[in-house]
Formats: C-alpha cells, structure tokens, sequence
C-alpha cells in the first residue's frame, strides 16, 4: 500500500481530474440556469479535434485553445436553440450531440488527414505547457508544484471565478433564479430565456477548453472518442457537488483519484490486511444501509448499528477463514473502475445527504401570454 | 390527419439529415450521390445486402422497443447499452455452465437468462427513481459503466479461454445455438448470420403493441407516462408503473444477448455493442415510440450502419463514421418540438411582411 500513495498519485490525480473540473464547471453554468447539459461528453470531443486539428495548422497550443473554446460554445448554441427555442427534450437531443461527436470528427479528420479518426501527433513544443515549462524560471524551489499543467491552475482558477460569479455578481443571482423559479425570475424582468442562452454557451466553450486539455494537453492527438465517458462523469461529479463550484472540484477530484488508483493498482498486489478491513468497512455499510430501510418505522440508530454490526462480524469470520494464508491478491481494475459510478449512483439516491437540483431543471420556459 | 402527422415529421427529420449529411460530404469533397448510392442501396442485393441489413437491425428493434416502453411511461432509458451487456453475458454464462445439458432446456433457459439479466439491471434504476426519486437517466448511464466493467471482469477472470488474446468466454453448449435463417430460406446462405432471433424481434413488436394497447398494463404504464398526478389520484401506483416499465424495457434490451450470443458467436464477446443502446434511443424517437415505426426506423438504421462498410471501402474521403454523425442529426432533428418550428417560422415571416 505504501508505494501506491505517493506524491506520484497526487499529480496523477490532478492531471486526471483536470479535464473533469472543466467540463463539470461547464455543466454548472448550463444547468444552474435550469437546461439539462447531458452533451458535455459531445462537447469535450468537440474541442478535442478542433484543438488538435487547429494546433497542427496552426503550431500553437493558444490558438488551439481558443478555437476550442470557440467550437464548443458553437455546439452549445446548437443545443441551446434546440433545448429554447424549439423546445426539443433537453436529454434527448444531448444524447443526439454525443452521438453525433463520435461520427463527425472521426469523418472531418479522415478528410482532412486521411486517418480513421485520429489526427497527427503534435510535436511537444506545441502543446499546452506546464507551470515551469511557461515560465522558467519561477519558484525554481517549488519545481514540484510548478510540474502540473498550466490547464490544472487555469481549472482552479476558473472554479474560484465561478463561485464568485455565481454568489456575488448579478449575473450569477439571475442564472441561479432562471435555474429555480423562471416565473418569477421573468416577473423581476430578467430575459428568462436570454440567461438560459448565456449559461448553455458558457457551459460549451468550457467543456471545449477540458476537450483542449485531453488532446493537447495530456496527449498529443485527437483519438476517436478519447472523452471516454468523462462527460458524463463530470456530470456525475456536479451531481455530487450539490451544483456547487467547489464541491464539484472536490468531486472531480475524488473522480480523479479513482481513475488514478486503476492505473497505479493494475497488476500491484495489495496486502491481505488493507484488502480484510476494506471488506469489512463496505460490509459494514452495506448491512447499515439495509438495516436502516428496514427500520423506518421505529428509526432505532442503536439497534439499527447494533444489527449491522453482528451480521458484519458473521461476515468477517467467513472472510477471515477464506483468505487464511493468502500474503497479498490482486483487485481487478474493474472494480475500481467501477466505484465513481456507483458512489454516485448511491449519492444520487440521497445516502449520503440529498443533492437538489435547480427546481427547474429540464423543464423548457414558456412566457404567460 | 394525425397518422399522416405521425408518418410525416420523422420522414422529414430524415431527409433533413440527409440533406445536412450531404453537404458536409460535399464540403469534404466527395459526392452525396455517390456517397448515399453506396450508403442505401448496397442494403438491397440479394441474398447478402438483405441478410445482413435485417441482422444488423435485429439489436436495433429490441433496444428501440426497449427505449419506446421506458418512455412511453416517460422514462428515458439510456441504460440499454448495460442492459443488454448484461443480458447477453447472463445467457452465455447459462450457455456455458450447462453446456452439456439437452437444447430443449438449454436454450429457453438461456433466453430467459438473457430477458432476467436485462430486466434486473433495467429494474435498478427503475427501483432506485420508485423508492429514492434519484433521476433515471443518471442512474442508467452510471450504470451502463458498472454493467462494462462487471461483463468485462467476469470475461477476464473466471470465463475466459486461457491463452486467448481476445477478451471473449469459452463457447456455450451447442444445445444453447439458435437456427440461423439461412437453413428455412432457400438462396439464403447459411454464412449470413441472420437467425431466429429476427423472428423473435417481429413477436417483440407485436408483444409491446398487445402489451400497450391491450392489456391494463400496458393502460396504467401509459397513463402514468401522460400525466402521473391524473394517474395515481386514478388509483394507479406510479412507483409499481415505473419499475415495471424499466424491468420490461430492460428485459427486452437483454434480448440482444439472445441474437448476439445465440445466434451469431456462439459466445460473449466482450465489448460487442456497436452503441446498440444508445442508437435504440434514435430508433424509438424516429419510430415515435410505437413498435410498427420503431421496426421500420430499425430497418433504416441497419441500410445505414451496413451502407457505411461500403462508404469506407469505396469513397476517397468519407469514412463509415458518418453513419454516426448522420444518428446524432436525426435524434436532435427528431426531438425538436414541431409547434415550435412552426411558431418561429410564422414570427419570421410576419417579421419580412
């Protein structure tokens, strides 16, 4: 277990779940003003090939970057003239974007490169820098922490510029109340649909800056369907997050922990302690958790623990006799692949302190006549 | 008048794609006609471009039924890529752990097997929205990941052949093989691996319809989709209504296991899925979430995704993946509320008079 938490894990962690960060805090802005952003996986495969594809013409990460950002917020108006005007099912034609970034850029690079979905690979000099690669010769001392990508810093600071934006602006009051209670929102004389308009395309040209990140950041091309399901992760993380700009970075960053443990565990033995008291802790809720549905008519903490606790301690001497004499196993990565999912699914599910959505979210606005 | 509404809108969605499609074939430099020659008409040649579009459509009708059920008690299944994950490797595990036992159990076992595993993973977002109230739709995507790593690990690490590069279990008992079509069909070669499983789609169709239509079932799954608060001060339990909605949606989304494993591999093949689910939901929208249309916007989907072998093999620049680009256009094109179209296009045309 020692060698797995190193400071290897942190910057593993970070660089993984900068991508996410981005994206969530694109979901924020979309579905604060109540519109449902289910494309954000279409959208960070939107500004992976647009920054990779204008990066190769253009032979600098910052043009890359915004034209991006640009792409994304492009797809977002898109959605966003489907979602308000046309009044199109939000999740529906979300999932229509995702599909159709898997087609689209796998067809515009086999035009463009003459590849099956993937664009060239970028020299190193042209992609994003990191801290110490942008600027030499600061905090020398520091180098450790000058090592991350200037893209993890920017994501940082983008979450802290959002809390402000979303808690002390005008603008950020407006969004919050487009997302909660559009009628009186418009009874206030806010432009309802004008707001929702703002916070899609936001929401785009940010998830097209963590596209960015993926294919010139953290690699050096664009790679069929390289988001992987990160889109839909980060909309899990703003889930966790409570819709909020720095618990969604927490979340993420949980998120990207997970993923950084599945590269770091695969093929590691772990110690047949670390993996006992795992099982038993998980046991333990698990059979909590149950005890506690059970219970919801008399609501006995005591007995419910109580229960938990013999049926975890049966459970343990099973475990126990059945690993007697095994030193280290391994865990399959899938499991810990698996665990992001279902901690939100569990959190979703309100065990771990509800998460409300804006009140009017998914729900299109239709102006009293 | 509302048939022909019903018939029209996805028809003009359609072609609107086309036209979309088509320029951005024109703009890569190669031509619409001859792109969308290769992409319809290589579906129509007998007995290889028939056999093969009607196979390639078999997932598609189930996950397209399966999408149409969930919403039309409205519930948006995204699941179905999980779902069927699980469904096919619930039946080739059946396949392969009895594998020595006579056809006449093995292979109704196996079948149900694959309709019991879809219909559990579709059931647990069903459950979790019933008793927690936790959206559907996360729960289901969230989901379709556990479902890809569970199928995945169970393949990798308890039924894999040994010495085998590719992630794909053993092979099922021969009993578990369901008939490919080519033996009743004379001209028909057996090679195409269209099978029973077809069939088994066109009773699905005709399940759902009986099931919607004809059946208090079907009527309280209906009514709680049209307007729950009216359904449930009707005496109907909305809770019941949507678990039973997801485990039948998911049940017949668990069905692809049957043509997948059954009839064509022969054997779980990891990673399989050519994003059946998530084209099932394009072919419930196209198909207005009622079977007839969802068995034709099935049919459809199938020229497409077999016309883009062609679109790859015989234009200079296009690729097979507009076949993707041209699903993602049709379900946003699809989901566009008509009215709305119709009310921008009057304001603009009041705004030129």
């Amino acid at each position: 277990m020692r060698q797995i938490l190193t400071l290897a894990l942190v910057f593993s962690t970070i660089r993984l779940a900068t991508p996410l960060v981005l994206a969530a805090l694109g979901g924020l802005y979309s579905e604060r003003s109540g519109v449902i952003n289910i494309a954000l996986e279409g959208l960070l495969l939107a500004g992976a090939f647009t920054a990779a594809s204008v990066t190769y013409y253009a032979h600098s990460p910052w043009v890359g970057l915004g034209a991006a950002m640009l792409a994304g917020a492009f797809v977002a108006y898109i959605l966003a003239l489907a979602c308000i005007r046309f009044k199109a099912d939000q999740v529906v034609t979300g999932t229509g974007i995702n599909i159709l970034f898997i087609g689209l850029p796998a067809v515009l690079s086999g035009a463009l490169f003459l590849s099956s979905g993937s664009t060239p690979q970028i020299p190193k000099e042209n992609l994003l820098p990191t801290i110490s690669g942008l600027l030499p010769g600061f905090m020398p001392q520091w180098r450790i922490l000058t090592e991350v990508s200037v893209m993890s810093l920017l994501a940082l600071i983008l979450v802290l510029v959002t809390r402000y934006v979303l808690y002390r602006t005008p603008f950020g009051l407006r969004l919050r109340a487009v997302g909660e209670n559009p009628e009186a929102a418009d009874a206030a004389g806010v432009g309802v649909n004008r707001i929702r308009y703002v916070g899609v395309v936001l929401s785009g040209a940010l998830a097209g800056i963590g596209g960015a990140y993926l294919s010139i950041g953290q690699s050096s091309l664009f790679t069929r369907n390289m988001a992987a399901g990160r889109g839909f992760i980060a909309l899990a993380a703003l889930i966790f997050g409570k819709w909020r700009p720095v618990q969604t970075m927490l979340a993420c960053l949980l998120f990207g922990l997970a993923d950084a443990l599945t590269i770091q565990l695969q093929g590691v033995p772990v110690s047949i302690l670390s993996f006992r008291i795992a099982m038993v802790v998980l046991i333990f809720l698990v059979f909590w958790f149950i005890a506690h549905q059970l219970s919801f008519l008399n609501r006995n903490r005591i007995a419910e623990l109580a229960s938990a606790a013999a049926v975890c301690a049966i459970v343990s001497r099973v475990i126990y006799a059945n690993t007697r004499g095994i030193q280290n196993l391994e865990i399959p990565v899938q499991f810990i692949q698996m665990i992001p999912y279902i901690v939100t699914i569990v959190v979703l599910a309100g065990f771990i302190g509800h998460s409300r959505a804006p009140r009017a979210l998914g729900t299109p606005y239709q102006k009293e006549r | 008048m509302k048939l022909l509404r019903e018939i029209l809108y996805p028809l003009i969605a359609v072609l609107a794609a086309f036209v979309i499609g088509g320029i951005v074939v024109l703009l890569i430099g190669d031509s619409p006609i001859q792109t969308y020659r290769l992409l319809i008409g290589s579906a129509f040649s007998w007995p290889d471009g028939i056999g093969y579009t009607l196979f390639y459509a078999t997932p598609l009708i189930f996950t397209g039924l399966a999408v149409a059920v969930a919403f039309r008690c409205g519930l948006l299944n995204i699941g179905a890529e999980g779902q069927l994950y699980i469904g096919a490797f619930a039946a080739a595990w059946i396949g392969i752990k009895f594998a020595g036992a006579s056809g006449w159990i093995l292979l109704p076992a196996c079948c149900l097997a694959a309709i019991l595993g879809g219909a559990i993973w579709g059931g647990i977002p069903g459950l979790l929205k019933a008793r927690f109230g936790s959206h559907e739709v996360i729960n289901t995507i969230m989901l379709n990941f556990v479902a890809v790593a569970l199928v995945s690990y169970l393949t990798q690490y308890h039924y894999k052949t040994p010495g085998d590069p590719i992630l794909e279990t053993v092979p099922i008992g021969p009993g578990a093989h369901i008939a490919r079509l080519g033996k009743f069909i004379p001209g028909l070669p057996e090679r195409i691996p269209l099978n029973i499983a077809f069939v088994l789609a066109i009773l699905a169709c005709v399940f759902v319809y009986v099931l919607l239509w004809k059946t208090k079932w079907g009527y309280e799954i209906r009514a709680t989709g049209a307007n729950p608060s009216a359904a449930e001060y009707g005496g109907i339990s909305i809770r019941k209504q949507i678990i039973l909605a997801m485990a039948i949606s998911g049940g017949l989304a668990g069905m692809v296991g049957i043509n997948e494993v059954l009839g064509y591999r022969y054997r779980y093949y990891d990673g399989f899925s050519a994003n059946y689910g998530f084209v099932g939901i394009a072919v419930a929208l196209l198909g207005r979430n009622h079977p007839v249309g969802v068995f034709l916007a099935a049919i459809l989907f199938a020229i497409l995704l077999r016309g883009g072998i062609f679109v790859d093999a015989y234009t200079i620049h296009v690729s097979k993946d507009i076949v993707d680009m041209l699903q993602g256009i049709v379900i946003i094109l699809v989901a566009l509320r008509p009215d709305a179209i119709f009310g921008s296009l009057k304001k603009l045309s009041k705004a030129k008079a």
